[in-house]
C-alpha cells in the first residue's frame, strides 16, 4: 500500500514537471524564460511624466542658491541639529548620493564635487505603496509624487520606505524656525511628513520649479520625460546619465549627468 | 465576572497602585510629547522609528505566541494545557493592546489615526497590520471571555465559540507575518529585505512568548497559588527550545547570505550591529549580549535535567526573553535605519521622556494582564474548591 502511494506520488510529480516543461515551450508568454532581465520595466510612455536632468558638471561648489530658493518658497524651517532637520533639496558627496555606483579609482574631480539630492518623484514610488492613508500619492496627470499634509497621520512609514532619504518629519512645531513666511505656500504643522513637491504650486502658475529657475548656471532642466521632443529628453539622448539606485526598480524621474 | 478583580489582598492592591503610579508618569510624559512633539524622543530624520516601534514588533510576537497553547489544546485536544490556555489568551489580549498603544504613541498625529480606516489602502502593509491586530484582539477577547464565563457557570462553552477559536489560530500567524511585511518589502533597507524575516519573527515569537508564559505561570503559582501543571510547563519549555534553536538557525542564514555573497549593502546592517561599521558600533555590546545570553539559554534548555529544574528553567526563560527583546527590539529596528539610505552612520538613544512613555505603556499592559488573570484565577480556583 505504502509502496503504491510512493509510486503514485513519484509519477504524478514527474507528470507535472513534464507538463510544465511542455507548457513553457508552447505558451511563450507563460514560459519560465521570459523574465525581464533588466531593471527597466516596459516603458509606458503614456501621459505626462515630469522629471529633471541635473548637469552636475555645471553645478558650482559652495553655491546653495537652489536650496535656499526652495526652502524659502516652501517655508522649510531651519533647525541647527540633524535630528530635527527638514530638507527638501540638499548637497552630499558622490558616495552618499550614489551608493552602489563604482567608487574605485574615482577621478578626484568626481569625488570632491557635491551632488544635489531631492525627491526623485519615482515612477514606481515605494513611499506611495507604504502610506496607509493615501496622504502621499502620485498625480496621475503629471507623475508628481506629492503630499496631503492634512491627511498624513505621521506614522513615518514613507520615510522607512524611501530609499533616497528624501523625506522629513516635523518633529517639532516648524513655524518658529521659519525666517520669513511665504504667504503663497502653506506652513506645516508638527507631526506630519513633508518633501519636495516639484513646485506643483508654481507649475500651476506656469512657473518653473524654484530650484530650476534660481540656478545661475542652468544646471537643472525640467520637463516631460514622456515627450520625445522635450529639453530633458534631448539631454538624456545626448549624455550618459545616472539615476539614483536604479537597481531598486523605483524608476526615478531625476537624472544626473556626471 | 469583572467583580472578581475588585477583591484582593493588600499585595494585589499594592501592585495595582504601583502600576497606576508608573502609568501616570507615562501619561504625563505622553502629554509632554503631545504638546511639544516627537522631538522629545531620540528619533530623528535618519532613525525615524525607535523604541516604540521596537516594542510594538516584540509584542506582536508575544501576542501571536498564544497560538502555541491554543493550537495544541483546541486542535489536538492536548488536555495538559487546559489551565494555561486562558493565560495565553489573556496574555495575547494584553500584548495586542500594548501593540496598538505603541503605534498610537509613535504617530505624529494620533488625532488622525482613524484615517487608516477611513481611507483604507490595501497596498499599504500598515493598513493590513491594523486590520489583523484589531481582529486578533477581538477574537481573543471573545473566545477567552466566553470560555471562562461558561466555566464560571459550570456549563460547557457555547458551540459558536469553537469556530472563533479555530479562526484565531491562523490569525495568530497572520499578525506576525504581516508585521514582518511592514519591514521586509521596503527597497533599500537591506537588513529588512529578506524572505526569512517573517519566519524569523515567528520563530522568535514562539520562543519568547512561551518563555513569558512560563514566567507568568511561575508568578501566579507563587502569588495566587494557581498551578498551571508541571506537564504544561514542561511541554512549553520544549516548544520554546525548538523555536529558539530555529530562531538562531535563521539568524545564521542571514549571516551566511550577507557575508558569503559579499554584497556590501547586505553586509552593512549586520556589520554595524555586530562588529561596528567605519569605527561606529553603538549596538555591538548589546547584540553580543543578546547572542551570548540567547545561546547560553538554549544550551541550558537542551539539557533535560536543567530544563526540568525550576530555577534553571526560570533563568533560561529570562535569558530567552532578554535575548529576543534585544535582537528584535533594539537591533532590528535601528539596524534597518543605519547605515542610512545615504550611507551615513547615525546614532540613536531613547531619551527619558520616551523611556517613561514606553514603561507607561508596558505598565498599562501589565495592569490589564493582572486584572484579567485575577479573574481567570478566581474562576479556575472556584472549580478547584468545588472539586
Amino acid at each position: 500500500m505504502n509502496e503504491n502511494r510512493r509510486e503514485f506520488i513519484r509519477k504524478t510529480g514527474l507528470g507535472v514537471l513534464a507538463g510544465l516543461g511542455v507548457a513553457s515551450g508552447i505558451f511563450h508568454k507563460s514560459s519560465f524564460e521570459t523574465v525581464l532581465a533588466s531593471t527597466e520595466h516596459e516603458d509606458e510612455a503614456k501621459g505626462t511624466r515630469l522629471g529633471m536632468v541635473i548637469d552636475t558638471r555645471k553645478c558650482k561648489e559652495g553655491c546653495t542658491k537652489c536650496i535656499d530658493a526652495c526652502h524659502e518658497v516652501h517655508n522649510v524651517p531651519q533647525f541647527d541639529n540633524s535630528k530635527d532637520e527638514i530638507k527638501w533639496i540638499w548637497k552630499d558627496p558622490y558616495k552618499n548620493v550614489f551608493p552602489g555606483e563604482s567608487e574605485q579609482f574615482l577621478s578626484e574631480e568626481t569625488k570632491n564635487r557635491s551632488y544635489l539630492a531631492l525627491c526623485n518623484h519615482c515612477d514606481k514610488p515605494p513611499c506611495v505603496r507604504a502610506c496607509p492613508t493615501k496622504a502621499t500619492f502620485k498625480r496621475g496627470w503629471d507623475g508628481i509624487v506629492t503630499m496631503d499634509y492634512h491627511r498624513c497621520i505621521g506614522c513615518r512609514f514613507c520615510m522607512a520606505a524611501c530609499p533616497y532619504g528624501a523625506r522629513s518629519f516635523n518633529w517639532r512645531d516648524p513655524r518658529p524656525a521659519i525666517d520669513k513666511i511665504n504667504q503663497a505656500y502653506p506652513t506645516r504643522e508638527r507631526g506630519v511628513v513633508e518633501k519636495c513637491n516639484f513646485c506643483s504650486e508654481r507649475l500651476s502658475q506656469g512657473l518653473k520649479p524654484a530650484c530650476v529657475a534660481e540656478c545661475p548656471e542652468g544646471a537643472l532642466t525640467f520637463g516631460d520625460l514622456n515627450d520625445p521632443h522635450s529639453e530633458v529628453r534631448d539631454l538624456l539622448k545626448n549624455n550618459h546619465t545616472l539615476q539614483r539606485k536604479s537597481e531598486l526598480g523605483t524608476r526615478p524621474s531625476v537624472f544626473y549627468i556626471i | 465576572m469583572i467583580e472578581k478583580a475588585l477583591t484582593g489582598d493588600r499585595r494585589y492592591w499594592g501592585w495595582i497602585v504601583l502600576l497606576l503610579v508608573i502609568i501616570s508618569a507615562g501619561v504625563y510624559s505622553y502629554l509632554n510629547q503631545l504638546t511639544t512633539g516627537l522631538t522629545l524622543t531620540g528619533m530623528g530624520r535618519d532613525v525615524s522609528w525607535g523604541v516604540y516601534i521596537a516594542q510594538f514588533t516584540f509584542l506582536v510576537g508575544v501576542a501571536a505566541s498564544a497560538v502555541m497553547v491554543v493550537l495544541p489544546y483546541y486542535l489536538h485536544d492536548y488536555k495538559a494545557f487546559g489551565k494555561i490556555v486562558i493565560i495565553g489568551e489573556f496574555l495575547a489580549i494584553a500584548a495586542t493592546i500594548m501593540c496598538i498603544l505603541f503605534i498610537v504613541v509613535d504617530v505624529g498625529r494620533p488625532d488622525r489615526i482613524l484615517n487608516v480606516m477611513l481611507y483604507p489602502t490595501p497596498n499599504s502593509m500598515l493598513f493590513w497590520d491594523a486590520t489583523v491586530l484589531n481582529g486578533y484582539l477581538l477574537l481573543n477577547i471573545v473566545s477567552g471571555w466566553t470560555v471562562l464565563g461558561a466555566e464560571r457557570k459550570g456549563v460547557p462553552p457555547p458551540k459558536w465559540v469553537k469556530p472563533v477559536i479555530f479562526l484565531s489560530i491562523p490569525w495568530a500567524f497572520s499578525i506576525h507575518t504581516v508585521t514582518a511585511f511592514l519591514y521586509a518589502g521596503l527597497p533599500g533597507r537591506h537588513l529588512w529585505l529578506t524572505a526569512v524575516l517573517a519566519p524569523r519573527f515567528l520563530a522568535s515569537a514562539f520562543a519568547a512568548g512561551p518563555a513569558i508564559l512560563i514566567l507568568v505561570s511561575y508568578i501566579l503559582k507563587k502569588t495566587a497559588g494557581f498551578d498551571a501543571g508541571k506537564e504544561a510547563i514542561n511541554k512549553l519549555s520544549v516548544i520554546m527550545t525548538y523555536a529558539a534553536i530555529l530562531n538562531f538557525f535563521l539568524l545564521g542564514m542571514e549571516f551566511f547570505t550577507a557575508f558569503y555573497s559579499n554584497i556590501p549593502g547586505h553586509m552593512h546592517g549586520l556589520q554595524y550591529l555586530f562588529f561596528g561599521l567605519h569605527g561606529e558600533g553603538q549596538l555591538v555590546p548589546w547584540m553580543w549580549l543578546s547572542m551570548i545570553v540567547g545561546l547560553g539559554s538554549v544550551l541550558v534548555l537542551l539539557i533535560p535535567k536543567l530544563r526540568t529544574s525550576m530555577p534553571w528553567l526560570i533563568a533560561a526563560c529570562i535569558g530567552i526573553v532578554s535575548s529576543i527583546w534585544i535582537d528584535k527590539g533594539v537591533g532590528l529596528i535601528i539596524g534597518g535605519f543605519v547605515p542610512t539610505p545615504l550611507e551615513k552612520i547615525v546614532g540613536y538613544m531613547p531619551n527619558i521622556n520616551e523611556i517613561l512613555i514606553t514603561i507607561g505603556v508596558w505598565s498599562i499592559g501589565i495592569l490589564i494582564l493582572t486584572v484579567l488573570l485575577k479573574i481567570a484565577v478566581a474562576v479556575k480556583m472556584q472549580d478547584q474548591l468545588k472539586a
